[in-house]
């Protein structure tokens, strides 16, 4: 099936089998390795995409669905020399360890602050009215759909906070 | 997965148009394309329905809302509408899965996720709600997350989803579009079926038909919470849930409406339960009484008879909250 897909500001035309997820075409297709294939049934968030914004698990999602949206990629949030904000918050941090979940977890990071700007509501904030504060509290419920294997959570909480706290 | 055609509808007609016995709706697909993946449910054909306009929160004349079928769990939750007057709801929605599925899964979708009973799960085993007939593992077998009420010789499954839990205490219908073209609302208590000899049927829709929205009556002056117990503090499906909009006048419980997820096939509510609670002074020995009246016919399966005590004390416990002001 022909498909147009927009990835990181630049068009892909595609000739996909309806069954190929977002991820296998990002993957196999198009060479951006940079997302990954943890669970491939949506549970670990290694592959956490950008689409129109908004964090998604690319394994759970056909490619022929996104025709017609942006997809953002780890590739596409920065590079080698211009890295994010984020990007570099990992470095400084050590926020990993094996690096196996840091695209997923920088990804779901992005768009989990651009979700708090928002004023969007957790499980954890007491008032689901008022502005919620990004304590570490806030920040791992926001991000427990991105499993760390090697339990580099306390520095991956510290990158993230530290983004939100210069951002604020 | 099993090979299909993609259609994309570009109008609900169209989508109901295409529909049939081996046709299945895909909305943010979290639930279909895991089970696809498995060969646990094999389309012959995906209609894409999520160019269809169904994505906004309208009020309603009664004041109410009308929820579009396709909108997401995350913008429902973070309506400001539902944050002030249905708090039960963006509470159910934000303690289930995470951030990610939230953005993908949508209303409707989030209505008819199967269950995660692991024998339905896996294709070498028997599973009378995915090959109707060939028996139930789960009974005798390990079951604990299964139900303890309304359930069958057939299956004792249970319905996963928080979101449906808190709609049917607020008493929400949901709006389902006929392959005619017409719209009907029904209550979504009657929508669920029990699971009796036939686990495989799960609720009213007929093949083809769209869900194109759930309708939440105008709120009601209360206080309202969603008590979810779990393996873990996040992330994670519900062991037994309870879902409650209380209001408490002069003393009295004027209001007890009381939805409870992890413990049937459906969302569960009991009148009787809630009749017991209304016109009386907050206290433990009156929850109590509730929860004798619920858990009345309650019958544990070996692995999952701790949902039995676990539930008595999740209601009270909610109640205890909800009534805390008044008892003081
Ligand atoms: C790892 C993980 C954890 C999860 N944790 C939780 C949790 O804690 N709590 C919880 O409640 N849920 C949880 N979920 C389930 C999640 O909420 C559902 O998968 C989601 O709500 C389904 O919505 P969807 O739009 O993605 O549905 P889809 O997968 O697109 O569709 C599901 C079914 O509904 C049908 N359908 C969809 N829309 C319509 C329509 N408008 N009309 C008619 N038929 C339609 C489809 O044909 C399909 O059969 C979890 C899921 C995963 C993968
Ligand atoms: S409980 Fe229901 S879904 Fe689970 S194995 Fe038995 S019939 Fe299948
Ligand atoms: S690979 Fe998508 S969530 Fe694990
Ligand atoms: S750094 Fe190894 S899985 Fe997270």
């Amino acid at each position: 099936m022909k498909t147009t897909l927009s990835i990181n500001g630049s068009g892909h035309d595609l000739d996909l089998d309806p069954r190929v997820t977002l991820l296998d075409a990002l993957r196999q297709h198009l060479g951006l390795t940079g997302s990954k294939k943890g669970c491939d049934h949506g549970q670990c968030g290694a592959c956490t995409v950008l689409v129109d914004g908004r964090r998604v698990n690319a394994c759970l999602t056909l490619a022929v669905m996104c025709e017609g949206r942006e997809v953002t990629t780890i590739e596409g949030l920065g590079a080698p020399g211009a890295l994010s904000s984020m990007q570099k918050a990992f470095v400084e941090h050590d926020g990993y360890q094996c690096g196996y979940c840091t695209p997923g977890q920088i990804c779901s990071a992005t768009a989990m602050l651009e979700e708090a700007k928002q004023g969007w509501p957790s499980y954890v904030s007491d008032d689901l009215e008022s502005r919620p504060a990004l304590t570490r509290e806030e920040i791992s419920e926001r991000m427990s759909g991105n499993l760390c294997r090697c339990a580099a959570y306390p520095n991956i909480v510290d990158a993230i906070e530290d983004v939100a706290g210069s951002e604020r | 997965m099993k090979s299909f055609d993609y259609l994309r509808a570009g109008s609900t007609g169209e989508a109901t148009g295409a529909g049939g016995a081996a046709t299945r709706f895909i909305a943010g697909g979290t639930n279909l394309l895991d089970l696809m993946k498995l060969e646990v449910m094999t389309p012959d054909k995906l209609v894409d329905i999520n160019r269809l306009d169904l994505k906004a929160i309208e009020e309603t004349e009664d004041g109410g809302l009308r929820v579009g079928a396709l909108v997401t769990n995350s913008d429902l939750a973070a309506d400001p509408r539902v944050r002030r007057d249905y708090a039960v709801l963006s509470r159910a929605l934000l303690s289930g899965a995470t951030g990610q599925l939230r953005n993908m899964a949508t209303t409707g979708g989030n209505l008819l996720q199967r269950t995660r009973c692991s024998y339905f799960y896996d294709t070498a085993m028997p599973c009378n709600k995915r090959e109707p007939g060939s028996g139930c593992q789960a009974i005798g077998g390990y079951n604990r997350i299964h139900a303890i009420l309304g359930a069958s010789d057939s299956c004792i499954a249970t319905h996963p989803s928080d979101m449906a839990v808190a709609m049917r205490a607020l008493g929400a219908r949901v709006e389902i579009e006929g392959t005619d073209g017409t719209r009907r609302t029904q209550d979504l208590g009657d929508f669920y079926r029990l699971p009796s000899d036939t686990p495989q049927v799960e609720n009213a829709l007929g093949e083809a038909e769209l869900i194109t929205a759930v309708i939440l009556p105008a709120p009601v002056t209360s206080r309202q919470a969603y008590r979810k117990v779990r393996d873990r503090a996040s992330y994670a499906f519900a062991l037994v849930s309870v879902a409650a909009v209380v209001a408490v006048e002069e003393g009295k419980i004027a209001r007890a409406d009381l939805a409870f997820g992890g413990v049937a096939h459906a969302p569960w509510r009991n009148e009787a339960v809630e009749a017991i609670l209304v016109g009386e002074a907050p206290s433990d020995a009156l929850f109590d009484r509730a929860a004798d009246t619920l858990l009345e016919k309650a019958k544990g399966q070996g692995s999952n008879d701790f949902k039995i005590p676990l539930l008595r004390r999740t209601l009270k416990a909610t109640l205890r909250e909800l009534t805390a002001e008044a008892a003081r």
